[in-house]
């Protein structure tokens, strides 16, 4: 059963009296464990997809389920509680509570949205600090680390819960080369060490040559779907 | 729970000069109110104290009727002895009365026996009197702090302007019940403070010689002064005295007896009321002052932060809990600044009785101003300020709570 399966997928957006048809028809399948990239020039759509893959917004028409559930039919309570449990999120601009440490970031999502334990929260949050690399940061507040730090801190954050799917929007945006390559060797790992499926949304050819497949989006529409020979499974 | 509070409390420190103002304008306001309750609150007791104590009593009874026409000091609406028994039967049942004093009061003639004028009379046990109202005694400015029969007790005013003193003989006459009139001569055996209030410009002599003015036969009371063990029961007891009372009939089958509180007595009870409206505004003026200002920092904070609330409501913190997240911050401002404001009040209250202001109220002066404050005063007033901030929280709280996740994230 694929993790994602989206069927004529379409989001218009009203402003005022005008109409923008943000996704026309989009329809596609992503299995579980995949390593993928939805990729477009800007305004193409494919933060617009993410948004909906993630339960943040809604499609206008069309299907969408996400780990057999269908999303669009969620009330805002279902869709958060749906979010906390199964997906991850990665931002491009590592969006980490400032007035929270490293590890507190990290642990945000097991004590406030899935109430784990105490033993068990400290046990799973030190381990993927270790995994990221920044258990010697712990203590340190976001504006205490760099960028790249701060991702690898993001990335912990969206694994923390063991959700099926992350969604990366620009992960590596704001990053440099050098740190952008071992963000996207972390998510990697994580994807083989834990069977994680990850969608971005980038321009980034770094995460394109990186990836199993990628999805080319232009102007709303899905116009292309291409396997890469550098990703690991191609 | 707790954790929401670690990351509300770090929040607010987040933006330490905001909340440090914030904070500081509910702590002076909390200040200023309790301090002002507890000004004005020692100048009520103090002045109710002065009253009750110096000659209204607590409680007075009298038989219904006379106090309609209280200025005349009717003789004929006087309490029989068989009334006076049967309310003393009464009173010993209520153990919360501490003392009582029977007083016949009427009006007469002073002369020197070189001029006249006219002067009312309290005749009085005065050991009862002294009990029931116990400032009595510091009353008496001049001679023996006592009443002996065949001596009067003036008002100073009297005295200063009949130009009498202390070992003067002197004669009061008065029209008794019966139309008659008789005169007794009296050694002025010490001249009395006035006071503010109804008869606090009476003079006073024996109960015994009252009634040789009056030639009264058999006793006859005016009016009985009662002094509680609790002056915060006095509502509790004058309901259950009077309704003890009110099954004593006369022959037309009505009331005997009428009781009444010192406040339906005195004017003064209207200005305790005022003072009493008076700090209700002030009260107002708090919750205007934290309402706000803990809105405009919580309304601050929601703007600030719309990413921040669009990252933790996509990875799944569920809107009760964004909602719980900015309550708590209003809720612990208005904690901060409830605790911080006690503490100040207190340092002031402190204060203003190490310095001992003094003030005068009518012909007394040198009253010490010596505010109190009471657990009650500081709970409710807490309690207001902390209701009041996540009141004002509330409606920041619900934009973030109900805010889109993704037009949040957007935000730029």
């Amino acid at each position: 059963m694929s993790l994602v399966n989206a069927e004529n997928l379409t989001k218009v957006y009203r402003m005022g009296e005008i109409e923008v048809e943000a996704l026309k028809s989009v329809s596609f399948e992503i299995e579980p464990a995949s390593f993928i990239s939805f990729i477009g020039p800007s305004g193409s759509g494919k933060t617009t997809l993410l948004n909906l893959i993630g339960c943040l917004d809604k499609p206008t028409s069309g299907k969408l389920e996400v780990s057999g559930v269908n999303t669009s039919d969620l009330t805002r309570k279902e869709a958060a509680a749906f979010r906390g449990k199964n997906l991850g999120f990665i931002f491009q601009d590592f969006n980490l509570i400032p007035v929270l440490t490293v590890y507190e970031n990290v642990e945000y999502p097991l004590l406030i949205v899935q109430s784990v334990p105490a033993e068990e929260r400290k046990e799973r949050v030190n381990s993927l600090l270790k995994t990221v690399g920044m258990i010697d940061q712990r203590d340190k507040y976001p504006d205490q680390i760099s960028g790249g730090q701060k991702q690898r801190v993001a990335v912990a954050r969206a694994l923390v819960t063991n959700p099926k799917l992350v969604l990366a929007d620009e992960p590596t945006a704001n990053l440099d080369s050098k740190t952008a390559f071992i963000v996207i060797d972390i998510m990697r790992q994580m994807k083989d060490e834990f069977g994680v499926t990850f969608i971005f949304s980038t321009h980034d050819p770094k995460i394109v040559r990186e990836v199993e497949m990628v999805y080319t989006l232009q102007d709303g529409t899905l116009i292309g779907q291409t396997q890469v020979k550098g990703g690991l499974n191609a | 729970m707790l954790k929401l509070f670690k990351i509300a409390v770090r929040n607010l420190s987040r933006y330490k000069r905001r909340t440090f103002l914030t904070s500081s304008l509910i702590a002076i306001g909390v200040m200023f109110v309790l301090v002002f309750i507890a000004a004005s609150g020692s100048f009520k007791y103090i002045m109710i104290g002065q009253i009750t104590d110096s000659m209204l009593g607590h409680l007075q009874v009298h038989k219904r009727g006379y106090v309609a026409s209280i200025d005349s000091l009717p003789l004929t609406l006087n309490l029989s002895a068989k009334a006076e028994t049967k309310l003393e039967k009464t009173m010993e049942d209520i153990p919360e009365i501490e003392a009582f004093s029977p007083r016949i009061k009427f009006g007469g003639m002073f002369s020197n026996f070189i001029e006249s004028t006219n002067i009312r009379v309290n005749g009085v046990y005065p050991e009862k009197e002294i009990v029931t109202v116990p400032l009595f005694p510091s009353r008496i400015k001049q001679g023996e702090k006592s009443i002996k029969e065949g001596e009067i007790l003036i008002p100073e005013l009297l005295a200063n302007g009949m130009k009498t003193k202390v070992g003067d003989t002197v004669v009061v006459i008065a029209t008794n019940r019966d139309g008659s009139v008789n005169g007794k001569q009296f050694i002025i055996g010490g001249i009395i403070e006035s006071v503010t209030g109804p008869g606090g410009r009476d003079g006073y002599m024996h109960i015994k010689d009252a009634m040789e003015v009056l030639r009264m036969e058999e006793m006859e009371i005016s009016e009985v002064a009662i002094r509680l063990k609790d002056f915060d029961k006095l509502n509790a007891v004058s309901d259950r005295l009077d309704e003890m009372l009110s099954k004593e009939l006369n022959k037309q089958g009505k009331p005997i007896f009428d009781v009444r509180t010192w406040e339906k007595l005195s004017p003064f009870y209207n200005v305790a009321r005022m003072i009493d409206v008076m700090t209700f505004f002030i009260k107002l003026m708090l919750i205007a002052i934290v309402l706000v200002s803990i809105m405009n920092v919580m309304i601050m904070a929601v703007f600030e932060r719309i990413r921040e609330i669009g990252t933790i409501s996509a990875i799944g913190t569920m809107p009760k809990k964004i909602l719980s997240l900015f309550l708590i911050e209003g809720f612990s401002l208005g904690v901060f600044g409830a605790v911080v404001g006690n503490i100040l009040a207190l340092g002031v209250i402190f204060l203003i009785n190490l310095i001992k202001i003094t003030f005068n109220f009518g012909r007394q002066t040198g009253l010490i101003l010596s505010p109190n404050l009471n657990t009650g005063d500081i709970v409710w007033i807490s309690a207001i300020v902390i209701i009041v901030s996540v009141a004002a929280a509330l409606q920041p709280a619900f934009k973030a709570s109900r805010m889109e996740p993704v037009e949040a994230l957007r935000h730029v």
